[in-house]
């Protein structure tokens, strides 16, 4: 499996060690390059500097032959746009984003693309913890979308 | 008219303003306080300090009623999620987007924002048409191809003027396709002469472009 990643922060990096630990091939690119740190020593994936937003930023990282994009940077709306692009533009079977903000999330799942909110999930295992023994909280997950095609 | 600009840097100041003076019911939606002050300082009330790509923030400002939201930010990503948010959650009719790369029109079209405004393309436009070319104009290049339209007026001393298309020698490749001629548009024939005055409409490649001005503009 190919993956792009966009966003090498803690999540993206780690997402992209565990992938290239696998045996998977990994291509993760950030606007900055010190971000590139998180990897690990032995990562036997490509990285590239550039901004995802840009279509010919994702040509060049070969999103035209992945097999998934991941959209992990710290801004929703640049996730929002990148996998929206990954998804309609170059057809990638799998696309997930990173969405802090719950109500863009909930919007954008309208509009089809598979997301994940660390607020949601975050909160969501705080009360867990909180309230255990209490009925459970059915105001949803953390995750959306349909399910990976596989 | 109900105008929500998001955004109010430069663009958005002047987009409401204008549009204030058009007496049209304007909001502008600004994320930063201190800059949003400012605006209401000279403006008036007709700011609302908050983020435009949150749902409940474009919610309060109304879009639902929007008859137009335009998005001025100066990220494209930003326009575009503010864009759709307004579409798709609260069916704002109309929804424009201010973008920076060009390259993004296309993308946003396909994502079902039609109107985009981009600085760069027309700043990029006036400066392909302005360049003096011997009257060879660049319309428009082709997606991902390396074709041209081009149009050149045909001049008194070109040699191609008063020839019908069948004498015309043309470098490969080249083709073309209307005439402009006073103010009417012809699909030439094989007889049909090309005269002074005439607009030209054709294809061409950009690498055979010199080659194409001189068979048909030089004398």
């Amino acid at each position: 499996m190919f993956t792009v990643i966009m966003g090498s922060g803690r999540v993206g990096a780690r997402v992209a060690n565990e992938l290239s630990r696998a045996g998977h091939e990994v291509t993760i690119l950030d606007i900055n390059g010190d971000a590139f740190r998180r990897l690990d020593v032995d990562f036997a994936g490509n990285t590239l500097i550039g901004n995802g937003i840009d279509s010919d930023v994702l040509r060049r990282a070969g999103i035209e032959r992945a097999d998934a994009f991941i959209a992990a940077t710290q801004g929703d709306n640049r996730n929002i746009m990148a996998s929206q692009v990954a998804l309609h533009i170059f057809n990638v079977p799998t696309v997930v984003a990173r969405i802090y903000d719950p109500l863009r999330q909930e919007t954008f799942e309208l509009l089809g693309i598979q997301t994940i909110s660390p607020t949601v999930m975050g909160a969501n295992a705080f009360l867990a913890v909180l309230l255990e023994g209490e009925e459970p909280n059915q105001a949803g997950g953390g995750t959306s979308g349909a399910a990976p095609s596989t | 008219m109900y105008v929500i600009v998001a955004g109010g840097g430069k663009v958005g100041f002047y987009l409401a303003r204008e549009l204030v003076e058009q007496n049209h019911e304007v909001l502008i939606i600004e994320r930063n306080p201190r800059r949003a002050a400012e605006i209401e300082a000279d403006l008036g009330s007709i700011v609302m300090a908050g983020d435009a790509c949150e749902a409940t923030v474009l919610r309060e400002a109304g879009a639902e009623r929007a008859d137009l939201v335009a998005a001025v930010t100066g990220d494209d990503e930003d326009n575009l999620v503010i864009c759709q948010v307004c579409k798709a959650r609260y069916h704002s009719r109309r929804a424009i987007a201010r973008i920076n790369n060009p390259k993004n029109a296309e993308i946003f079209h396909r994502l079902g924002i039609d109107d985009t405004v981009s600085a760069t393309e027309v700043v990029l436009s006036v400066i392909e048409q302005e360049i003096p070319r011997e009257h060879l104009i660049p319309l428009l290049r082709l997606r991902e191809t390396d074709v041209e339209i081009v149009e050149a007026k045909i001049e008194r001393g070109s040699r191609v003027a008063g020839q019908r298309i069948r004498d015309v020698r043309l470098p490969s490749p080249a083709r073309i396709a209307v005439i402009i001629r006073e103010g009417t548009a012809i699909f030439p024939e094989d007889d049909t002469p090309i005269l002074i005055g005439d607009e030209v409409i054709a294809f061409t490649t950009s690498k055979n472009e010199a080659a194409f001005r001189e068979a048909l503009l030089g004398g």
